[in-house]
């Protein structure tokens, strides 16, 4: 059964024919212990199922050290969101209810390069020097 | 926010899928954004109070240029 609705995967897909550049949905799972890497997976698939633009790549957080820290993730399920240039943008768990549209808006804002947020938000935001993590913590519903 | 800067990573967690860095983070309530291990952020705001909270702090330390 399908995770996403019919009228959901419209609108999805209407909002996904706004993109511009190619983005990548850089997926971490693993076998054993993580049920929630199969909802996960389920979801990405049907995402990328809704433009050309958008593509999964799977790496198995055991075995793929090696992207395992290219993209410094530490848990599973986990979706690097990355466009021409990786900007650190990552969900961990299964991006269900809530998170999914946020899912649906990270790859819209990689793929048109724009934050949409204002200019003095900008202005401040380049004065950051040092490697900074920003946190959200969300529930599904 | 990691948009707009090389240096940030933003990160959204599931927190009922973590219970291990709800209680690392003490989360009570969601939206909850942690800063750097240290600022905490409980729920939505604007964004001009969002990025005061989130970067205000930061002005004595190493983070800005």
């Amino acid at each position: 059964m399908a995770m996403l609705s019919e009228s959901d995967q419209q609108q999805v897909r209407q909002m996904l024919a706004g993109m511009i550049a190619p983005v990548r949905l850089v997926f971490f799972t693993q076998t054993l212990g993580c049920d929630s890497c199969v909802t996960a997976r389920r979801i990405l698939d049907e995402v990328s199922a809704l433009s050309d633009l958008v593509t999964v790549e799977e790496y198995n957080f055991i075995l793929d050290k090696e992207k395992v820290a290219e993209y410094s993730v530490d848990r599973v399920p986990a979706i690097a969101v990355v466009g021409e240039q990786d900007h650190g943008i990552r969900f961990y768990g299964a991006p269900a209810g809530y998170e999914f549209m946020s899912l649906v808006d990270a790859v819209l804002l990689v793929s048109k390069g724009d934050s949409g947020l204002s200019e003095e938000t900008r202005m401040r935001l380049l004065d950051v020097a040092a490697p900074l993590s920003v946190q959200v913590f969300v529930t599904p519903t | 926010m990691a948009l707009e800067s090389p240096h940030i990573t933003a990160i959204a967690i599931e927190a009922t899928e973590f219970p291990d860095l709800v209680q690392r983070y003490r989360i009570t309530g969601v939206p909850k954004t942690v800063v750097d291990d240290q600022i905490e952020i409980l729920g939505a705001l604007p964004e001009p109070q969002f990025i005061q909270e989130a970067l205000g702090a930061l002005q004595a330390d190493d983070h800005r240029q």
